[in-house]
């Protein structure tokens, strides 16, 4: 794929946070907040950082492959696939209905271009991740293997094995990022189980730890995934902890957990999208 | 005295070492097969395997759940995970990554289970699982498998490598008769018919086939004549089996080492009441956990030996 320029990639943003409103706005359900809070991550991953095939294959032998554990960010992710071609962008009108390949949380049953594993019950992508990327590491397949998680689904045990696994066996090839938004469903994390320090937490596991700020400033997003890259390889997993708001991009949405897991009624869909601009066409 | 036994044994040997031996073979015959285990790779026996494989074996300390997650996420990459753990651990520590991660997402894993049941023995009720059965058949696209000795449970391992789907297989920890031939062929979902019968057929998985096979010679001295079928597959179930041989003996006893609430005993029955409503009576433990003691010992207390299958169907056999 050939890379686009920052503004290029920009109007991506802007149209990815459209289509998650308006798909979660069509079934009044759904998590509008994170993927607001991810879109120049998911961009940055989608259109500037992976080697991959839109033309899926499940195996992804050669690929970059990418794994979303916070399944709950569903409608931002089928946005970035759909827009860089996994998938008729028409598509996303299906959203949450029935006999939809795209389930309210990714799945594979209904095998959707894009999608490996089913998530949504927090926890278990950085485990699978490993798995692919040790599968990798078996075939000396030198591509990279990336996983988005919450701030808030470290809380799950599981999280902490595979963060040991993956020190000890050295998983040099897997990038796992945090959204790191002080955000859950039931309020701040640092009410409602405070994280303290994660830097220092993932250091203690054995991971290389770089800190990406401005998680919704999108050069920041790519430089901190190319600093990322730049690490692999190395004989340590790679923690991004990535500082971004959730529900950015909307004014009245912007930085708490409200939007978790609330869509917007006519009216603040309307005043939402008056906010971004439709850049590629809205489904 | 001495029974009239349809099969015999020369030697004992566990369950679990048939399947670390045919996990070894496996490996031989297919470089995709991986091996995962949670620190108890002496109780699985996989130690030949990573011996022989230590590039395609991960121990992964004790943490089951990342244990299925990693097993996943091989099989996006072709591989064919083996994970080894206990019966406990490996199904309800970690029933939600199996559903989700697993189950759900229908990958290539081969959740290997050992010291099932009562059987385990001293270690007592926190180990001694008997619900295994029931969640894993419960989930969509599992296959679930609980042979009978060290023969049949090496021929299912290889076999498991072969089929492409998740599979729960369930073994366990006792030295047991080994009374079914060597190098035998494994068909998953095939119910075998070990003993013909016309009074009462009783369909036994896991140890228990062995006591079925003492309770036909048990029965046939007092005129009875039972019919012995080895479920080894119990999803997908062998219906046709079943309902063919119930067609014939009118009544039957399920034999298994699980709670009879969701094991064997109701999938026969649920197979039963909707072609072929007749008497069934079940071999299995009721509704409580286990406790410490031998093998022997805790299969006579909690009434899964071939005496309480001999009730069993003497029970069935007055109710048709």
């Amino acid at each position: 794929m050939k890379k686009q320029s920052l503004p290029e990639l920009q109007k991506i943003c802007s149209q990815l946070r459209r289509d998650v409103l308006r798909m979660v706005h069509t079934v009044q359900s759904g998590h509008p907040g994170a993927p607001l809070g991810c879109a120049e991550y998911f961009v940055a991953l989608y259109f500037d950082q992976l080697h991959h095939n839109p033309d899926f294959q499940m195996n992804g032998k050669g690929e970059d492959l990418f794994f979303l554990s916070n399944g709950h960010l569903s409608a931002g992710w089928y946005s970035v696939l759909a827009r860089s071609g996994y998938f008729p962008v028409e598509e996303l009108k299906t959203f949450r209905k029935l006999n939809s390949r795209l389930q309210g949380h990714p799945a594979t049953h209904e095998h959707l271009p894009g999608i490996r594993i089913a998530s949504g019950s927090l926890g278990q992508g950085l485990s699978v991740a490993l798995g692919t990327a040790q599968a990798k590491k078996l075939d000396k397949d030198a591509s990279l293997v990336y996983v988005l998680m919450g701030d808030g689904e470290l809380q799950e045990g599981q999280v902490w094995e595979a963060a040991m696994y993956a020190a000890h066996y050295g998983m040099d090839n897997v990038i796992a990022t945090v959204d790191y938004n002080g955000q859950q469903i039931d309020g701040p994390t640092a009410k409602i189980m405070d994280l303290k320090n994660l830097k220092a937490k993932w250091e203690a596991f054995g991971w290389e730890v770089i800190e990406t700020k401005e998680g919704n400033d999108l050069a920041a997003v790519i430089a901190g995934l190319e600093k990322a890259k730049s690490l692999t390889g190395k004989g340590k997993p790679i923690l991004n902890l990535l500082y971004t708001e959730m529900g950015y991009g909307v004014d009245f949405m912007v930085g708490t957990h409200k939007w978790h897991g609330s869509p917007p009624n006519d009216e603040q869909l309307a005043l939402a999208l008056g906010q971004l601009e439709e850049t590629l066409g809205d489904y | 005295m001495s029974l009239d036994l349809k099969y015999t044994y020369t030697e004992k040997k566990d369950t679990r070492s048939g399947f670390g031996d045919g996990f070894l073979e496996a490996g031989k015959r297919n470089p995709n097969v991986v091996g995962l285990c949670a620190d108890l790779i002496g109780s699985l026996k996989m130690g030949d395997f990573q011996k022989e494989f230590p590039d395609r074996f991960f121990q992964t300390g004790i943490a089951e759940a990342n244990m299925i997650g990693l097993a996943a996420g091989m099989t996006i990459g072709d591989k064919i995970p083996f994970t080894g753990t206990f019966a406990n651990f490996a199904t309800g520590r970690v029933y939600d990554q199996i559903r989700q991660s697993v189950a759900y997402s229908n990958k290539n894993v081969k959740i290997c289970a050992s010291h099932a049941g009562l059987t385990l023995g001293e270690d007592g009720a926190t180990h001694q699982i008997l619900e295994d059965l029931g969640m894993m058949k419960m989930l969509p696209h599992m296959t679930v498998i609980n042979p009978c000795d060290y023969n049949q449970t090496k021929a299912a391992t290889l076999a498991i490598a072969e089929y492409k789907g998740p599979v729960y297989l369930r073994f366990g920890r006792p030295s047991w008769p080994v009374f079914t031939p060597a190098n035998q062929k494994f068909e998953i979902g095939k119910a075998w018919k070990m003993i013909d019968g016309k009074d009462v057929t009783i369909f036994a998985t896991g140890h228990l086939v062995w006591e079925a096979v003492v309770a036909e010679a048990m029965l046939r001295e007092e005129g009875i004549h039972a019919e012995v079928i080895n479920i080894h597959t119990i999803k997908p179930l062998d219906t046709e089996a079943i309902l063919e041989s119930v067609k014939k003996t009118g009544c039957a006893v399920s034999a298994e080492e699980h709670q009879v609430n969701g094991g064997l005993g109701d999938s026969i029955a649920q197979t039963l009441i909707l072609h072929n409503p007749a008497p069934l009576e079940y071999v299995g433990v009721h509704d409580s956990f286990g406790e410490s003691g031998t093998p022997t010992q805790l299969l006579e207390k909690y009434g899964l030996n071939a005496e309480n299958i001999v009730k069993a169907a003497k029970r069935a056999m007055a109710r048709k």
